[in-house]
């Protein structure tokens, strides 16, 4: 069995395995990263979306022996210090998770397309995430949390995303605070 | 969406809360079944039958069992005594006709998909290699697709021992059951009378978490982690299928991601991997892959429907005659049957129809079964009557929404007896038509519309219109007993105040994605007056959470949560006599608000956590009251609840490709009280995507030997983010009068509403050219052949079929599914 040797969320793993094991096999199975997850097998849901160095990939496209000396970057990184990245923060905001199955992938995906693009339009957001499925919320509210993070997010805050989670964007206390929605008008 | 700060002290009900579910959810801290693993455990494979309808001649599993990592190899034959038949809790009439239906088949298989072998082996990839080993002989039998031909009488047989493939005739007649007249007179004394047929395509529920079950048998009781909406439901079924003690079983629905009725079942699977875990006497774990859920995850709707309308010239509808055949597939599962009965008493909608008769046949075929999904029953019936009010309207050249208000129920007539035996209890069908019209701009798409039509342009614009009810809340236990459904309808909840004053709330509802923490938080906060934070919703598992009719039919809050609700209530009775107590007054003097009784005209008072922690220490109790703040209530409704709301679409057809672009979607739900508008506007979104994805996008299919052609995402149209348009939502609030929150529920209304809006909208676009139906989905092609097919014989066109998803047989390829 072939050895590889990666880095994954800041963990530098020392592995034999198997040549077809795929890296998302590799990463729930081998390592107990279960926050990225499988919902398909023809490479079309986007679920298993991770960021091989600084880019976005569908795990289940990808061999594990693919990813040797590389960075893998999950969901589970993003999160620091007990604070949410921003872009985790305007999901949750936003009310764009239902079930959460889809989420992961979908913020990784959506890192990715802030990363090319800081300040998409909905067609651009729409566009960058069509390679990721969620049945639960009509993405509507996807659009949203992706639109609003654009706007927080510092100019220039460039590409590796995921630093960013070291640093998080400094939200003011309205900001956070509970809103009320009038209707349910968007 | 307008956001303004809130103060502490607002009432938690209508407030936007975000939700507690969050944060394990975005930062990947989940606990979906497949992350589990357990000491020892071993993984299991379902080998599946790839044709339709054969004999088992021969199963070798030799070269299997000899393969590394194998540790136990079964078949149907081997379980035969042991696995009993899975199980169908709605015997819709007493002559149904219900078949022998094995978890693992055993003599013969039924649908392509059917699981005919399963193997134990230490790692799942080595279980996946071990099935290729396993040799099955197939003897083709004819297959059974289109649900026409089955419910002939020369129609080759399904279950041969049934002597039919029509498993049962369901009807109801207003004249007989006194609820309005004779539909036939109706019909003979029409001054405009139409008849339509139209077909709801097979839909599959696509949940994006593909069901897994997790079953340990190493302790006193066998612990089965299960991928469902029905943890009490399968608990029980386990239980009365393979006959183990119902105490022996404690079932969890850790994080189940997204179900819309697909995962309202017992599965095969589950029995199967429960069967292999008492073999083993080890942990066993199933997680099936996207393909296999496609072919064996139950489908949803599949009907034919074929419906007569009687009206008078001025619009006024005197009669609906409806004939469905419904395709149930191979087997009754849970539900499968009921299904389309459930739809019986929508075809009247929001409408005062004099007379009514509807007959349902349920057929079987050789497909993957049928069974709940979103909206079960109901999107069908809206469908077709939204369908036949806008062809009335071409018909007599009146405005669609003309039409409907001709007909609907006025705002001051309610509550109101229909035809189908209801009583509708509250509504306002005017409000929320008047609030969509206005943010639509009826009125300068209509103009725009006439404009494009006298151009002749090529893209051509079209407006739909859909006015709906949905009765959901199920259910009152009494109803479902009349219709013969194999349980009741109530939901249950215990309230537990914690010495500290923390609260916990178990609910019998097993939330899958719809927010009922943060609900159930909102709910019981605001009733004891307790910080939000400070309660935890527990659910989902049979051990926390004992009694419970679980999460499907939009009934959670309506029945569940109002269960809470009283349980909280409970709670306050039965603080206050202790509260009275160490007050030393009489409980009449005491009021209760914001967490704290009061003796009425004085300063005097304590917290409901002082009196938590009272009832703990247990030093100074009335006589008689027990030492805790515990209080439980099982709550059964004593009607269904009605949402509902006026959808409108506007459509682009591009007469040249057929493609259609939905230019914009405006819909005004009510949906009674609200709870959380932003989880009730995540509902509508969700439920707006999965029906316009029925109208323009998807279709199971199968070919002319019965494999289903559409069993993956590549294949299956699950509308990604550039498929849907934004909505535009808005809400009317007209509350409930069958339950004390006043609410309705949610979680199917955008599914129900939104197909009959897009469909509308797209024959409205190109009605002009003669046609005057178009086959769902409405993909370019069939949206193109119906236009040329109208162009060239200006007659109605026969729709290109869905392939033999399944009632073309002129087409024997499969066109469906194109985009
Ligand atoms: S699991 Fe579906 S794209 Fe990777
Ligand atoms: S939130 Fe459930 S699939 Fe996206």
């Amino acid at each position: 069995m072939p050895r590889i040797t990666v880095d994954v969320d800041g963990t530098t793993y020392t592995d034999d395995v198997s040549p077809r094991t795929l890296l998302v096999q590799y990463l729930r199975e081998q390592l107990g990263k279960v926050g990225t997850v499988v919902g398909c097998d023809t490479s079309n849901c986007g679920a298993c979306t991770v960021h091989l160095d600084g880019q976005s990939v569908k795990s289940c496209s990808v061999l594990a022996v693919q990813a040797d000396g590389h960075e893998v970057t999950t969901v589970e990184a993003l999160a620091r210090d007990g604070r949410l990245h921003p872009v985790q923060r305007a999901f949750h905001d936003n009310h764009a998770l239902q079930c959460g199955f889809c989420t992961p992938g979908m913020i990784m995906q959506a890192l990715d397309l802030l990363a090319e693009d800081p300040e998409p339009d909905d067609e651009r957001i729409r566009e960058g995430l069509e390679g990721n499925l969620c049945r639960c919320t009509g993405y509507q509210n996807i659009v949203r949390a992706v639109r609003d993070v654009s706007r927080q997010m510092r100019p220039g805050a460039g590409p590796a995303m995921e630093h960013s989670g070291r640093t998080p964007a400094p939200r003011t206390s309205t900001e956070q605070a509970d809103t009320r929605v009038t209707g349910g008008q968007s | 969406m307008t956001a303004t700060p809130v103060s502490p002290s607002e009432p938690e009900i209508g407030r936007a809360r975000r939700r507690k579910e969050d944060a394990r959810l975005v930062t990947g801290r989940t606990r979906w079944t497949d992350n589990m693993s357990l000491p020892g455990m071993v993984h299991l494979a379902v080998l599946r039958s790839p044709v339709a309808h054969a004999r088992i001649s021969a199963i070798d599993t030799t070269e299997a069992r000899r393969m590394p990592g194998v540790h136990e190899v079964v078949t149907g034959a081997d379980l035969a005594e042991r696995q009993g038949s899975m199980p169908c809790a709605w015997p819709v009439t007493p002559d149904m006709k219900t078949p022998y239906a094995p978890a693992l088949a055993v003599e013969e298989v039924h649908f392509a998909g059917e699981a005919v072998a399963m193997v134990a082996a230490r790692s799942a990839a080595e279980a996946r290699d071990a099935l290729d080993a396993i040799d099955v002989d197939y003897e083709d039998r004819e297959v059974v697709l289109d649900v026409e031909a089955a419910a002939r009488d020369d129609s080759p047989l399904v279950h041969e021992e049934l002597g039919t493939n029509r498993s049962a005739t369901w009807t109801f007649d207003s004249a007989e059951a006194g609820t309005g007249g004779d539909v036939e007179r109706a019909l003979r004394d029409a001054e405009v009378r139409l008849d339509r047929t139209f077909r709801q395509q097979r839909l599959i529920p696509a949940f994006m978490e593909p069901r897994s079950v997790l079953v340990d048998p190493t302790g006193e009781q066998y612990t089965v982690w299960s991928s469902t909406q029905v943890p009490h439901i399968l608990r029980t079924m386990i239980a009365m299928t393979l006959g183990v003690g119902e105490h022996k079983v404690r079932v969890i629905a850790p994080d189940v991601g997204g179900g819309f009725g697909g995962k309202l079942q017992v599965t095969p699977e589950e029995m199967l991997t429960f069967l292999m875990a008492e073999r083993l006497g080890r942990p066993v774990k199933w997680t099936e892959s996207r393909s296999e859920t496609m072919v064996s995850a139950h489908h949803g709707r599949d009907q034919v429907q074929r419906l007569s309308l009687a009206a008078r010239a001025d619009g006024t509808v005197t009669g609906l005659k409806v004939d469905l055949l419904a395709d149930m597939g191979a087997y009754l599962r849970l539900v499968t049957p009921g299904i389309p009965i459930l739809g019986a008493l929508m075809f009247n909608a929001i409408y005062k129809f004099d007379s009514y008769r509807f007959t349902c046949t349920n057929v079987f075929t050789t497909k993957t079964p049928t069974d709940a999904y979103r909206g079960a029953g109901r999107p069908e019936a809206t469908f077709a009557i939204e369908r036949m009010m806008d062809e009335l309207a071409a018909e007599l050249d009146m405005d669609p929404l003309e039409v409907r208000r001709r007909n609907w129920i006025n705002h001051d007539e309610f509550p109101f007896d229909t035809v189908a035996g209801l009583t509708y209890d509250s509504g306002d069908y005017e409000a929320a038509t008047d609030r969509a019209v206005e943010m639509f701009g009826y009125q300068q798409l209509r103009d725009e519309q006439l404009r494009r039509r006298q151009r002749g342009d090529t893209v051509q614009l079209g407006i739909g219109v859909s006015t709906f009810t949905e009765m959901c809340g199920l259910a009152p236990s009494r109803v479902l007993g009349s219709l013969s459904y194999g349980a009741g309808g109530w939901e249950h909840s215990q309230v537990r105040v914690l010495p500290t004053g923390k609260v916990e709330v178990v609910t019998g509802t097993s939330p899958h994605g719809q927010g009922h923490v943060t609900a159930w938080s909102q709910l019981v906060a605001d009733r004891l007056g307790v910080p939000f934070e400070d309660v935890e919703v527990l659910h989902g598992d049979t051990q926390s959470s004992p009694r419970g009719l679980d999460t499907y039919g939009s009934r959670s809050l309506a029945v569940g949560g109002v269960a809470a609700v009283r349980a909280s209530d409970r709670v306050i009775d039965k603080a206050r006599s202790i509260a009275a107590h160490l007050l030393e007054c009489s409980e009449q003097d005491l009021d209760f608000s914001a967490g704290r009784f009061s003796v009425r005209g004085t300063d005097r008072g304590m917290a409901l956590t002082e009196v938590a922690l009272a009832a703990f220490t247990a030093h100074d109790l009335p006589e008689g009251v027990e030492p805790n703040l515990d209080a439980e209530v099982s709550h059964d409704p004593e009607n269904f609840s009605f949402p509902h709301g006026t959808h409108l679409c506007a459509a682009e057809v591009d007469t040249e490709t057929g493609r259609v672009r939905i230019r914009s979607y405006v819909c005004v739900d009510d949906v009674g009280t609200v709870v959380n508008p932003l989880v009730v506007e995540g509902q509508v979104h969700g439920g707006l995507a999965q029906g316009i994805a029925q109208a323009l996008y998807e279709e199971a299919v199968h070919d002319e030997d019965g494999t289903l052609t559409t069993a993956t995402l590549a294949d299956y149209l699950v509308p990604s983010a550039v498929d849907l348009p934004e909505f535009h939502t808005d809400r009317t609030e007209t509350d409930a009068t069958s339950n004390p929150l006043g609410v309705k529920g949610v979680g199917e209304a955008g599914t129900i509403a939104s197909t009959p809006a897009v469909v509308n909208a797209v024959v409205d676009a190109i009605r002009h050219y003669g046609v005057t139906d178009v086959r769902m989905p409405c993909s370019p092609q069939r949206v193109w052949r119906a236009l040329s097919g109208a162009r060239a014989s200006s007659a109605t066109a026969a729709e290109s079929g869905g392939g033999l998803g399944s009632v073309d047989p002129d087409q024997p390829f499969p066109t469906g599914g194109d985009r």
